[in-house]
């Protein structure tokens, strides 16, 4: 007799996704500080390495050192072209490639 | 209070009724609602936790970096730029880096192979190597077994391999093979006296800049990259403004507005009699517009609490598996990582915003007129 | 019990098509009694009905309740009023398809919250009182016309109003199954129900409890008995 009513049935789903939505969310807490010394340890590898980037895309050094690439290699013939790796497309150039030069103002020398 | 809630339960019952009458068409909606909350907070939840992933891991990386540039291209440094940005004042350490990418044809993937720095103590020598988790799975390799590497000169290279990075560094050492610098140079057959770049190490944190400016004008082709931009370029990776993530973002969105028009383009006849009927027993307007509200409440919370909780069992407890192909690429080498999850309560709101409130309007659009009609409308046959 | 004066009803006012279904009414409703309003189709004998169901206003003149004028109330009380004292049964029963017929008889009070439980014994106690308890968790379109009247009848009782009001009750029935229907009614009647009816069936008005009939013809009253 107690779900009988469609209302409560309704509401008994709703509950029940409700109580999980909010686990997610006491679960990511636990994962955090469950992994979080093996994140300094990340960090301390990475450190000693010299690391720059992290290793998501290995298709193209553009995209595998996305800090560190330069501007040739995706842009040789127009900055539209249209990109032949998937991860390309996923990924944006990093800021300073079209950072403004304001910052050079009364620093730029011309050349003789 | 009490009566305004009973009420509400009264109108919820006849709501459910209702979409349990339509019941293909209530699961169907319910099922493609669901995905695409489900891809869309995917996605959100993926390129949250992995830009917090990149940023923490990267914290410390190379305050300064000096690349030199011809004609926009990368060139090799000569060692005379470490020295002269060894004399700046400020940097406490200038360092020559060895480091490139290595097409292996056997698993068809790329590595990047580097020569670690001194300080890192890690157990290169000579023939000896240091490989990334990712590259001894795809070489089948453990500690003691041999690595073959043609080099790009067509001469066959053996090393054998000291140690096996750790899982957890899959992240962001998985494609590394590390190598001594004689080997390196060896094995590229890398110019005496060239590096790749150049790492500065410089003591005061607000003294990078001025360090920057002064080595781009001694050293006119050279190009700076601060460790802050590093990090910024994290941040701004997979940005929601831009690339797959807006594509992926815009089609949800068209697909929420086509299901709202679908709702807002009004009623069935059905529809409209049923109301008909409601107002001449004895409910009114403001019952009807309540009643299906509660409707488009009622599915879009569904859907959202289920498509969230589907996608962050999806990232966090799934590896983010259905997105392997997406990030694979044509890459031979693809990561095995685990991200922890960055919960942020404004990525859930705007998720909230997006996905339950413009359907649960659409439903009430059409009502409008139709909760209006005179309760007489079904005596008089109107309907 | 209900009185109206010099109430006059129109459609589609203002425009080409306008049409005035009252014409100028002046009828005082007894209370307690089996009252026909009669007349061919066209005379206006439905729309007479809304509006002294309170399912639509007069476009002039007066409806009073219980001496309390309701002509000019809001939506919002005459819904309430309504409700609490009048059950209408349709002439196509109008009932929700797909709904059960339980889930039917108790959509009238559903505006009205109140115990769920309670709400439910009474519907089935109604349905009971139909001879219909055993098809409570039946759909509404398995049931056949007389069936489905029945059903009718018993959601127009559902908020126990005091006054029924039907249209057409036996123009898709049979002698026998009207026979029934105006039993139905007589015991309602008899239990203090008033009763208001349109017919244009002789077997309606040939119905022994009937106490008064209105006969109506062009929107106008042209006889009472």
């Amino acid at each position: 007799m107690y779900l009988s009513r469609a209302s409560d049935r309704a509401f008994a789903i709703v509950a029940v996704l409700a109580a999980v939505w909010l686990w997610t969310f006491a679960d990511a807490s636990r994962i955090r500080a469950r992994r979080a010394p093996a994140r300094a340890g990340q960090a301390e590898l990475a450190a000693r390495l010299g690391l720059t980037d992290i290793c998501l895309f290995t298709e193209a050094r553009y995209t595998r050192h996305l800090s560190q690439a330069d501007a040739f290699s995706p842009y040789q013939d127009h900055p539209g072209a249209v990109e032949h790796f998937p991860s390309g497309s996923l990924v944006v150039p990093p800021d300073s490639w079209i950072a403004r030069h304001a910052h050079l103002a009364g620093q730029a020398t011309v050349p003789r | 209070m009490r009566t305004w809630l009973d009420k509400q339960r009264y109108l919820v019952d006849f709501t459910v009724s209702s979409l349990a009458r339509r019941k293909a068409k209530t699961l169907g909606l319910l099922c493609v609602y669901t995905s695409i909350v489900f891809l869309v907070s995917s996605v959100m939840l993926f390129t949250a936790a992995l830009r917090r992933e990149a940023v923490t891991t990267l914290a410390r990386s190379p305050e300064l970096l000096v690349q030199r540039m011809v004609a926009g291209r990368h060139d090799l440094v000569p060692a005379s730029y470490a020295e002269t940005a060894a004399a700046i004042r400020g940097v406490q350490s200038a360092d020559g880096r060895l480091w490139g990418y290595y097409f292996d044809s056997f698993t068809q993937a790329n590595y990047t192979v580097m020569v670690p720095p001194a300080r890192a103590a890690t157990k290169v020598g000579p023939r000896r190597a240091v490989v990334g988790s990712a590259v001894a799975r795809a070489r089948s390799l453990e500690a003691g077994s041999e690595l073959v590497l043609l080099s790009y000169s067509n001469l066959v290279f053996v090393f054998t391999v000291a140690e096996v990075l750790p899982a957890e560094s899959e992240l962001f050492a998985a494609d590394l093979v590390l190598l001594s610098e004689d080997d390196f140079r060896q094995f590229f057959r890398y110019p005496a006296g060239q590096y790749t770049d150049v790492a500065l190490s410089v003591a005061n944190p607000s003294e990078v800049r001025n360090v920057a400016a002064k080595v781009a004008r001694q050293l006119p082709d050279a190009r700076t990259i601060l460790r802050e931009d590093i990090l910024r370029t994290y941040q701004s990776v997979f940005n929601w403004r831009e690339g797959i993530v807006l594509v992926l973002l815009s089609a949800a969105v068209l697909a929420f507005a086509i299901f709202a028009l679908e709702k807002a383009s009004g009623l069935s006849a059905d529809e409209k009699r049923e109301i008909g009927i409601l107002k001449a027993i004895g409910w009114e307007t403001g019952d009807v517009i309540a009643m299906k509200a509660w409707e488009g409440v009622l599915v879009s919370l569904t859907a959202f609490l289920a498509g969230y909780s589907a996608a962050y069992l999806h990232v966090f407890r799934w590896s983010s598996r259905l997105f392997e192909p997406v990030l694979r690429g044509w890459s031979g080498l693809y990561p095995r990582f685990d991200l922890s999850p960055e919960t942020d309560g404004l990525l859930v709101a705007t998720l909230f915003l997006f996905t339950v409130l413009p359907y649960a309007v659409a439903t009430v659009v059409p009502i409008w007129r139709a909760a209006t009609t005179d309760p007489d409308s079904v005596m008089r046959g109107a309907l | 019990m209900i009185e109206l004066s010099a109430v006059r009803k129109a459609f589609n006012q203002g425009r080409e098509n306008e049409y005035w279904a009252l014409n100028g009414i002046d009828l005082a409703i007894p209370p307690r009694q089996v009252t026909v309003f009669f007349g061919p189709s066209g005379s206006g004998k439905t729309t007479l009905l809304t509006v002294v169901g309170c399912l639509a206003r007069p476009t002039s003149g007066r409806v009073r309740l219980r001496g309390t004028d309701i002509s000019g109330l809001p939506e919002r009380f005459l819904t309430g009023i309504r409700r609490r004292t009048f059950g209408f049964v349709f002439q196509q029963f109008h009932l929700v398809k797909g709904l059960s017929v339980l889930d039917n008889v108790m959509l009238p009070a559903y505006p009205i919250g109140g115990d769920w439980r309670a709400l439910r014994r009474r519907a089935e106690d109604l349905l009971e009182s139909m001879r219909l308890g055993h098809r409570g968790g039946a759909r509404v379109e398995w049931l056949s016309g007389g069936e489905q009247q029945r059903v009718a009848i018993a959601r127009a009782l559902v908020n126990d109003p005091e006054v029924l009001v039907a249209d057409e009750p036996t123009a898709n029935l049979d002698s026998d199954l009207s026979k029934q229907v105006l039993a139905i009614f007589g015991d309602l009647a008899a239990a203090g129900r008033t009763i208001l009816l349109t017919s244009h069936d002789p077997l309606v008005l040939d119905w022994p409890l009937v106490r008064s009939v209105v006969s109506l013809r062009d929107g106008r009253i042209v006889g009472e008995a």
